[in-house]
């Protein structure tokens, strides 16, 4: 973004890549998937890069409000500075509270999450998908994440994108409204969970195996690291693959 | 003999309106306990919330089968009240069927009407106690119902079943009187249901049918006044609050979690001293972050919490109930209230309320379950009425963390690295961008 700035530039879109995306192995091929279906696509976007801090997201589920607030008066203070109109995004933790719960401290932007964005590209035209793509007649689940969903009802977004891949999309028995949660928010990600009989990403993994999908597609990386684990638990590693539907959507790219 | 009993029922009805009235404003006060929150913006979106969720019960049919049976007993409930309105004119102006001569044939058939929905509310109030204690429907059979809960549900089901018995009984009786030619007994057509069960009690002489019919008449008329009554003590008051709780339940996105302005302007002026006020004389004492008890809640909470019909449908559907942790959304709920009711006693014993050295936090809700919550919204979308047990839960979770610094381990290492690393890992921010060059270089 710096570099936009100083050429007195302004980007179509900033990219707000999140933690998980710019640090986490698994997290940051999202990352860079969802870069490179910009990148080719030809959308003039914008990092943040080290400039870019934790939105405060998980310190303020766990209850730590005076961290999340500092954090929110930083990142408000980064962006606004750069005039920054438009975010994309593809953690559903940070799109929620970038657009949910960013204004009320003076943040206010048109926030998308990369899901819808990515519907949106393909609808206009400006990703075109492989005719014959990799996932053409696949079976494949879709795990509704609970801040894209339940938080601000987009469960049709990324569902009209795997609609496009032409996949066979099986739904789990509870989905959409109904969907489980994989086990990661509420700043669960960073604990062990609470003594249980299981954990809730096996229960919900083993929900998306008995589909019998070949792909579980997800929107979230935390999801993502859930259900991975999830899928190793079940030692399915080798037949279930996990993916983003960044991940997807940059596999079947027309040339 | 027809004065005293229309004294005598005049007398019931008054003291019956009168004591719940008088719960009610206890309620009332209970419930205003909580902290001040403005929930009167957009009035269309709230009565649309009103007619969908507590009259058109929108949420309900997510659950098709218990669905239709609540709204047997629902409509059933509303419409036969059409009827209680003429027992009540008949209990005071001291006459029988009020209405009947008005409406000749007419009255019949909505008598007939009447009837077929209390068979209705019948059979369904018996098939809702057959799930809940032959089949024990997993939501209805779980520990935090032990003791009242459970026998509350049973109570409000079998006083169902009572008063439709005695309105169908009355009826029936009636219809033999109107056959007999008994004074008082207007003729009317046949009703519907009634008209079957005179077999029953053909029998009988005269007297002992007139005896009948006025027994099960008063035994259902004050059977309404005292279920009246026992509503405001039950978790029944649902019929009531559904529709305001509906009406005040939340319009922006759930996923949405309220700020803390006080905190805000703290960090505010932490960074820009220069637009901190002058410290104002007499400044009010600074109350508490997050909720410890019920009086730090909002009110619209504390609503909620009387609104709850402990159906479970929170707690069937939270991921961390479903894998066998403590926290169960419905018992926030139901802790909420029952604490609150010990507020409300205590200061009713006390004028104001007394430290009686307990809180909603530790003595009802641990910190266990509070823990365990994943933020997911899965309780708020489930609950036909819009109560919000993650709006406490987050409340409860600022208070451990923000005034009793209680929180585990890992979480103060993960506030730690976003304080100094601005991530919850322990990386270096210098490498935030590092996939950015890794894909310049490829």
């Amino acid at each position: 973004m710096a570099e936009y700035a100083a050429n007195g530039e302004m980007p179509e879109v900033l990219f707000w890549v999140g933690c998980a995306g710019s640090f986490d192995q698994r997290a940051q091929r999202i990352t860079k998937a969802f870069a490179t279906i910009l990148d080719k696509v030809g959308v003039k976007f914008a990092i943040l890069g080290k400039e870019e801090m934790c939105t405060g997201d998980p310190a303020r589920r766990a209850g730590n409000e005076f961290l999340f607030q500092m954090m929110a008066y930083n990142n408000i203070q980064t962006m606004n500075m750069y005039g920054i109109q438009k975010i994309v995004t593809a953690c559903p933790h940070c799109f929620n509270i970038l657009k949910n719960e960013y204004p009320a401290l003076g943040g206010n932007y048109e926030v998308i999450h990369h899901t819808t964005f990515l519907q949106q590209l393909i609808n206009d035209g400006r990703v075109r998908l492989k005719e014959a793509g990799g996932f053409k007649g696949k079976k494949i689940t879709y795990h509704d994440s609970c801040y894209l969903g339940r938080a601000n009802n987009i469960y049709e977004a990324p569902r009209a994108v795997l609609e496009a891949l032409d996949v066979e999309l099986v739904e789990m028995k509870r989905c959409r409204t109904n969907g489980l949660c994989c086990g990661a928010g509420g700043a669960q990600m960073f604990k062990e969970e609470e003594a249980g009989d299981t954990r809730v990403n096996w229960d919900r993994t083993a929900e998306a195996v008995e589909t019998g999908a070949k792909v579980i597609a997800a929107n979230c990386p935390f999801c993502t690291t859930m259900l991975v684990d999830g899928v190793k638990k079940q030692e399915k590693e080798d037949d279930i693959a996990v993916l983003d539907i960044a991940e997807m959507v940059a596999q079947s790219l027309a040339d | 003999m027809h004065l005293i009993q229309q004294i005598f029922f005049i007398i019931c009805a008054g003291v019956a309106i009168y004591l719940f009235a008088k719960k009610v404003g206890s309620i009332r006060r209970n419930i205003l306990l909580g902290r001040d929150e403005d929930l009167n913006d957009n009035p269309g979106a709230r009565w649309k919330n009103m007619t969908l969720l507590a009259l058109g019960q929108k949420k309900m049919f997510k659950k098709p089968v218990p669905a239709l049976l609540h709204i047997a007993v629902y409509v059933g409930f509303i419409i036969i009240n059409a009827e209680v309105a003429e027992i009540i004119l008949d209990g005071i102006l001291g006459k029988h069927r009020l209405f009947a001569p008005f409406l000749g044939p007419v009255y019949g058939y909505l008598i007939g009407f009447f009837e077929i929905l209390a068979v209705l509310v019948l059979v369904s109030c018996a098939i809702f106690l057959i799930r809940r204690n032959i089949l024990h429907v997993r939501r209805l059979w779980m520990k935090e119902l032990n003791g009242w809960p459970k026998s509350d549900a049973n109570y409000i089901l079998i006083t169902e079943i009572v008063l439709m018995s005695l309105l169908l009984t009355m009826n029936a009786a009636d219809q033999i009187l109107q056959a007999r030619g008994v004074e008082h007994y207007l003729a009317t057509s046949p009703f519907w249901v009634s008209s079957h069960l005179t077999g029953l009690f053909d029998g009988m002489s005269t007297g002992a049918l007139i005896a009948l019919e006025r027994t099960c008449w008063w035994l259902h008329i004050v059977g309404i006044l005292a279920f009246l009554n026992y509503l405001p003590y039950s978790k029944h008051f649902h019929i009531i609050l559904a529709f305001p709780n509906a009406y005040y339940t939340r319009l922006i996105p759930q996923g949405e979690m309220k700020n803390m302005k006080d905190i805000q302007n703290e960090v505010l002026y932490m960074m820009q001293p220069e637009l901190a006020p002058p410290p104002a004389e007499g400044a009010p004492a600074q109350h508490r972050f997050g909720a410890k008890d019920v009086q730090d809640l909002s009110w619209k909470n504390l609503l909620d919490a009387y609104s709850c019909t402990e159906c479970g449908r929170c707690t069937s559907s939270c991921p961390a109930n479903l894998t066998g942790k403590a926290l169960s959304p419905r018992k926030i709920m139901m802790d909420t209230r029952d604490r609150l009711e010990e507020v409300g006693r205590n200061i009713d014993k006390n004028k104001e309320f007394q430290d009686d050295g307990k809180s909603l936090v530790h003595d009802y809700i641990t910190v266990e379950e509070l823990r365990a919550c994943t933020t997911c919204n899965a309780c708020v979308e489930a609950c036909p009425v819009g109560i919000e047990p993650l709006s406490i839960i987050n409340q409860l979770r600022r208070y451990l963390v923000m005034e009793e610094s209680n929180s585990p381990q890992e979480w103060n290492l993960m506030f730690s690295n976003i304080e100094n690393n601005m991530a919850p890992w322990k990386f270096s921010p210098d490498e935030r961008d590092r996939w950015a060059e890794e894909m310049g270089a490829s």
